[in-house]
């Protein structure tokens, strides 16, 4: 049988399109005809926000790059000149910086609502490993772009960071040196990450949102009550306790954008630098080579991962930690065993390992602030061990836990 | 002004959280709240910076017309007593010696201070400014707590006077007495009093608060009309989001 161009039957200028391009189809496939389940609660507004971030990242990124100097002589000076001499520059400037935070956040609260309703679960398995390779590149965008005011905290923060990767046997020493582009950080490493910044991450990134996205809308999309909607069809094969995503979920995501935007806002306009969390105070004096800061701590959003780094005396299996922190998540469809996905099914096992995760998650956040001394050594390594042990104990626990019957119906 | 209040309050929410990093400087001894709001503050400020700080320190990424713009200065005013090292008001404020002969000079060359209250602090610049004491074993005849060994001599010395400090023993965490920086005592009485002096270092440190973001003039007032928009534009949402869903259930 022929491909029927423009099954919709548009007709005038749509319809030309419609022959040619399939817009229509599209729209349908993607928003006017995805069937999302009605029951999306608080933490189901996450996702969008995230792409609305990430749509502020790029748009600002593009301002911000009309008028920032990649070299390190001139770098630190463009951003105050963005600040200062361009017209709302510093509005562009907090909205990028903040958003770099907010960014972060979302994606973790997202995530989270991942961990609640087991979204990971059979047949999302790549939805999930699509949205934790988004989570990885996000994560080196972050710190490509910390690097860009070159300020001292950038500097010595990328010292720190790249001198894990010497950590990494055989080849670490010589990767460092490609990563810096000289044998120092210089010039030519701040030239490499505004280009890996601006050019080839976002690039990976939005790819990635695409293939996210697709996965999803391929699958179809979990909720509170972890069952499928698409179970129990009409006799038009729309599942019954399905909606549009338009209008219904539009107007309600436009609903959670503008109580984002009024806390976004209040950031940019009365606490931008949120008292050096998120415009660290060592960055607003030029890079130097020769003083160093009195406490290089890494941007909030790093800190569970860089608590993990130093509760491991050898900074060889520290890295290693680092890593495995970060790339456990992918494992995640595979070691959770439980019959039922969402967390209202699940039995106190799961649950109490969920509230154990959450408080090491924060604590070793707290930690990773902290200088590594005293106490603070013991209790990340206690927390360390709990993170992974979330993990790890997964397949057991899940498998015991006693879960109760989830509904035929979304409630 | 009406803006004051709000400039406080925000000023506060970016200090409170503070201590927790920037306590590294091992805490500072005077805690300051910079006032932008007050414009006679910060164009004393302009004027004092200029006079006893701009031969030395420049504020490479601010331009003079800049400050007379937002500080509501005339040009002819701007130009006869605050601009000291260029005739062109769009000019940054730039100083003639070079880092080099500085670093001859005082060991190591003053620090441009266009961003300093950010990097350092207001509390920080506040003290700093206060507790310059007499200390023959330097070659500036002066140290100061706040920056240990600091190579900047006391410029205010002559207006605040010169004072010598005052130590106690106070045991230490293993219960070893230490001697510890209680205060200071005034040596040589200088021009101003101490409550003038003071007045004269919060008007410094507010306009250097103001150069350090000039755009903060702006911003609080910006964003409550933004957060007024983003308020109405809510509250429309949800009404909108109410209505669609009605016939969900």
């Amino acid at each position: 049988m022929a491909i029927v161009p423009n099954p919709h039957k548009t007709t005038g200028f749509l319809g030309w399109i419609d022959d040619r391009f399939p817009l229509t189809k599209i729209w349908k496939d993607h928003v006017a005809e995805y069937y999302a389940p009605k029951n999306f609660n608080f933490w189901y507004f996450f996702g969008s926000l995230a792409m609305l971030v990430l749509v502020n990242q790029l748009i600002t990124g593009i301002w911000l790059t009309m008028f920032y100097k990649p070299d390190a002589a001139m770098a630190f000076g463009s951003v105050e000149y963005i600040m200062r001499d361009v017209e709302w520059g510093w509005v562009i400037r907090y909205m990028h910086s903040t958003g770099a935070s907010a960014f972060f956040i979302v994606v973790y609260l997202h995530m989270y609502r991942g961990l609640l309703y087991g979204s990971y679960r059979k047949p999302r398995e790549l939805v999930w490993i699509f949205g934790c390779l988004i989570f990885f590149a996000l994560m080196a965008e972050g710190f490509l772009g910390y690097v860009l005011p070159w300020g001292n905290m950038s500097y010595w923060g990328a010292q720190v960071i790249i001198s894990l990767f010497g950590a990494i046997p055989v080849v670490g020493e010589d990767l460092t040196i490609l990563i810096k582009g000289d044998y120092t950080i210089a010039d030519a490493t701040l030239n490499r990450f505004f280009a890996l910044h601006v050019v080839a991450v976002p690039f990976v990134l939005v790819g990635l949102v695409v293939a996210h996205l697709m996965a999803l809308h391929e699958v179809g999309s979990n909720n509170p009550d972890g069952i499928e909607i698409k179970a129990k069809k009409d006799e038009k094969g729309i599942p019954l306790d399905g909606i549009p995503f338009h209008p219904y979920y539009t107007v309600k995501d436009l609903f959670g954008v503008g109580v984002f935007l009024m806390l976004f806002a209040f950031v940019v306009f009365f606490i931008p630098e949120m008292g050096g969390y998120f415009l660290e105070k060592p960055n607003f004096t030029p890079a130097n080579p020769n003083v160093t800061p009195e406490h290089i701590a890494p941007v909030w959003y790093y800190t569970p991962f860089y608590a993990i780094l130093r509760a491991v005396p050898s900074k060889g299996w520290g890295v290693f930690l680092m890593g495995a922190a970060v790339a456990v998540f992918f494992l995640l469809p595979w070691l959770d065993r439980s019959p039922v996905k969402s967390i209202r099914y699940k039995g106190w096992m799961y649950k109490t390992a969920l509230a154990l995760f959450t408080v090491s998650f924060i604590v070793l956040g707290v930690l990773g602030v902290l200088p590594s001394e005293g106490i603070y050594v013991t209790l990340a390594q206690i927390f360390t061990t709990i993170y992974f042990a979330f993990f790890l104990l997964m397949p057991i626990y899940t498998k015991f836990d006693r879960t109760k019957q989830p509904p035929e119906r979304v409630t | 002004m009406m803006l004051r209040p709000l400039f406080a309050m925000a000023a506060l929410l970016v200090a409170l959280p503070m201590p927790v990093m920037a306590a590294g400087g091992g805490g500072t001894m005077y805690n300051f709240l910079p006032d932008m709001g007050n414009r006679a503050s910060l164009q004393r400020g302009a004027k004092y910076y200029m006079n006893y700080c701009s031969g030395c320190h420049s504020l490479e990424y601010m331009r003079y017309n800049r400050i007379a713009e937002d500080l509501e200065i005339p040009e002819d005013l701007l130009k006869e007593n605050l601009m000291f090292t260029s005739s062109n008001p769009g000019d940054t404020i730039t100083i003639a010696r070079r880092d080099q002969d500085a670093e001859k000079w005082f060991g190591a060359a003053p620090p441009d201070l266009s961003v300093k209250v950010r990097h350092r602090g207001a509390s920080w610049v506040y003290s700093f400014l206060m507790t310059f004491y007499l200390d023959e074993t330097k070659p500036t005849g002066v140290n100061n707590p706040t920056l240990e060994g600091t190579s900047m001599p006391h410029v205010l010395g002559h207006l605040q006077g010169w004072q010598r400090p005052v130590y106690e023993m106070v045991d230490d965490a293993h219960g070893k007495p230490r001697k510890t920086l209680k205060g200071f005592e005034m040596a040589e009485a200088g021009q101003l009093n101490e409550q003038e002096y003071e007045v004269m270092v919060a008007d410094i440190v507010n306009f250097m608060t103001y150069v350090s973001e000039p755009a903060a003039l702006k911003r609080f007032g910006i964003g409550i009309g933004v957060l007024f928009f983003l308020s109405i534009f809510t509250l429309l949402a949800w009404l909108l989001k109410k209505d669609y869903w009605t016939d969900v259930h």
